[in-house]
């Protein structure tokens, strides 16, 4: 691979009262400082969830006019999505800088729907809707409540998942629950339920939220001020939009994107160093555990309680922040973790970092494999 | 695919069957998604299958629905796999078999629910 991050940043987090193009705009001359670039470097951009035409509404916003856009929409694998997107633009010679770009403001705006969006043309508003799933919820829960089936689990190692973040978000001032204190199973066990067995605590956040990163060449990469983070391989798998489509529940997406990520790295599980994982919910994180094949199937409430990998270093969707999607940010954690810049919650030594993001209702997976530059 | 939606106020679950290779897909769709085929017909279900798995929806995503109430993934005999709801009493676990039941909607259509065998 010969593409590289070179600039990484976060917007405003939390409850910011800003418009989604302030967010962006935070994240964006954030990442662009960190760089050492300016927008008239900038010849390729990504972005979603701003409007029907996002990365054209951005374009214009900053006044650019770029050579390459992908609006992928992919919900919070997207952003997965456009780093292979852009490292392919940019080895291809079609442009040369690329800014990844996200923000949303749905905790001020209170833009959530507990219901989803839906679309009254589509089969799942035709033959779904009517059942009163709440989207996304209801389909993790279903997924939760087979994983406690089928292996013996208990509702104590989903629990176990949302106790992780927490200890992670104590060490990170930016998290959104940073002051909360320790959670305990027992907290989690007893917060109100939403859809069974998955209770208030264990979903992700909804705040406001915004990321960006730049990707260049490697070449030119070695030549910025920051070091380079290379893109070492990266794996896709879309699967369902239904409810009713997967046929196994406990057989997602991130099995084949993993898989596809690292065959195109030349590495497996075992070298990974530390890992960002979206956790919209805790059975998100154990399905992609075992998924990536970081454990086998059944076996991720155990290694969540050995702590055997370090994963979700910032506190996660559960404990630091979760715009709507959240796969921007994974990115901007692997990134400073590869770099070292993470103070209290920085993972000695690490070399190898993935992060993998999860679209809709386990509908759209993607891995990316980054590494520092040897 | 009127049909479906009108087969229901006889009281009759239809799956799409295609003619070509016998797939049995739900819902119904312009082509098989077991062989590509666009000549596809119906076969009416037994209305008898196992929870998949299930949730218990404890808030309300739109006033039409009161929670608490079960949303279910049920596998039907026949293979393909329905989002409902499961109504009536019981203490329910995956695997649970279940039978077809009716819920009737304001314009005489009848959405089809599961309850316990």
């Amino acid at each position: 691979m010969s593409v590289a991050v070179v600039g990484a940043a976060e917007s405003e987090l939390g409850v910011t009262g800003k418009t989604i193009m302030e967010l962006q705009t935070q994240a964006i001359t954030g990442a662009l400082a960190d760089a050492g670039l300016s927008l008239a470097d900038v010849d390729g951009l990504a972005t979603a969830g701003v409007s029907r035409f996002s990365a054209t509404q951005v374009a214009d916003y900053l006044g650019i006019r770029p050579a390459w856009t992908d609006s992928t929409f992919a919900g919070g694998s997207a952003f997965e999505m456009y780093v292979a997107r852009a490292a392919q633009a940019i080895e291809a010679g079609q442009c040369t800088t690329v800014l990844i770009s996200y923000g949303s403001n749905q905790r001020s705006a209170r833009s959530r729907s507990l219901a989803g969006v839906l679309e009254p043309h589509t089969p799942e508003t035709e033959f779904e809707s009517p059942y009163g799933p709440l989207y996304p919820i209801s389909y993790y829960a279903m997924a939760a409540q087979r994983y406690l089936h089928a292996h013996g689990a208990k509702r104590e190692d989903l629990a176990e998942v949302a106790v992780a973040a927490r200890e992670w978000a104590l060490l990170n001032p930016r998290a959104y629950r940073y002051e909360a204190g320790p959670l305990t199973v027992d907290d989690v066990l007893a917060s109100p339920m939403v859809s069974s067995p998955l209770t208030v605590a264990d979903c992700c956040l909804v705040t406001d939220g915004g990321g960006a990163i730049i990707l260049t060449s490697l070449e030119r990469a070695r030549d910025l001020r920051r070091p380079p983070v290379v893109v070492l391989g990266y794996g896709e798998a879309t699967t369902n939009t239904g409810m009713a489509s997967a046929g196994d529940l406990l057989e997602p997406g991130s099995i084949m994107s993993g898989r596809r990520a690292y065959a195109m790295a030349g590495l497996g599980p075992q070298d990974v160093d530390v890992a960002q994982l979206y956790d919209s919910f805790t059975i998100t994180v154990l399905l992609t555990l075992e998924g990536l094949g970081f454990c086998g199937p059944g076996e991720a409430g155990d290694f969540v309680r050995r702590r055997a990998l370090p994963y979700n270093t910032n506190g996660g969707g559960l404990s630091y922040c979760h715009p709507g999607m959240y796969g921007l940010l994974l990115l901007v954690e692997a990134v400073r973790q590869l770099r070292g810049e993470c103070g209290p919650r920085q993972v000695d030594g690490a070399q190898v970092a993935l992060a993998h993001g999860t679209g809709g209702i386990l509908s759209t997976h993607a891995t990316v494999l980054l590494g520092v530059d040897r | 695919m009127t049909p479906w939606w009108e087969a229901t106020r006889e009281g009759r679950l239809l799956l799409q069957r295609c003619e070509g290779c016998g797939h049995l897909q739900h819902y119904p769709r312009a082509l098989c998604t077991g062989c590509g085929g666009t000549d596809l017909g119906w076969q009416e279900s037994a209305g008898r299958g196992a929870v998949d798995s299930f949730t218990v929806v404890h808030r309300s995503p739109s006033p039409e629905h009161a929670p608490p109430y079960v949303v279910a993934r049920v596998r039907l005999d026949e293979g393909p796999i329905l989002l409902t709801n499961l109504v009536g009493d019981a203490d329910w676990h995956c695997d649970q078999r279940v039978r077809l039941a009716w819920r009737t909607l304001d314009d005489g259509r009848r959405l089809p629910v599961f309850e316990q065998e």
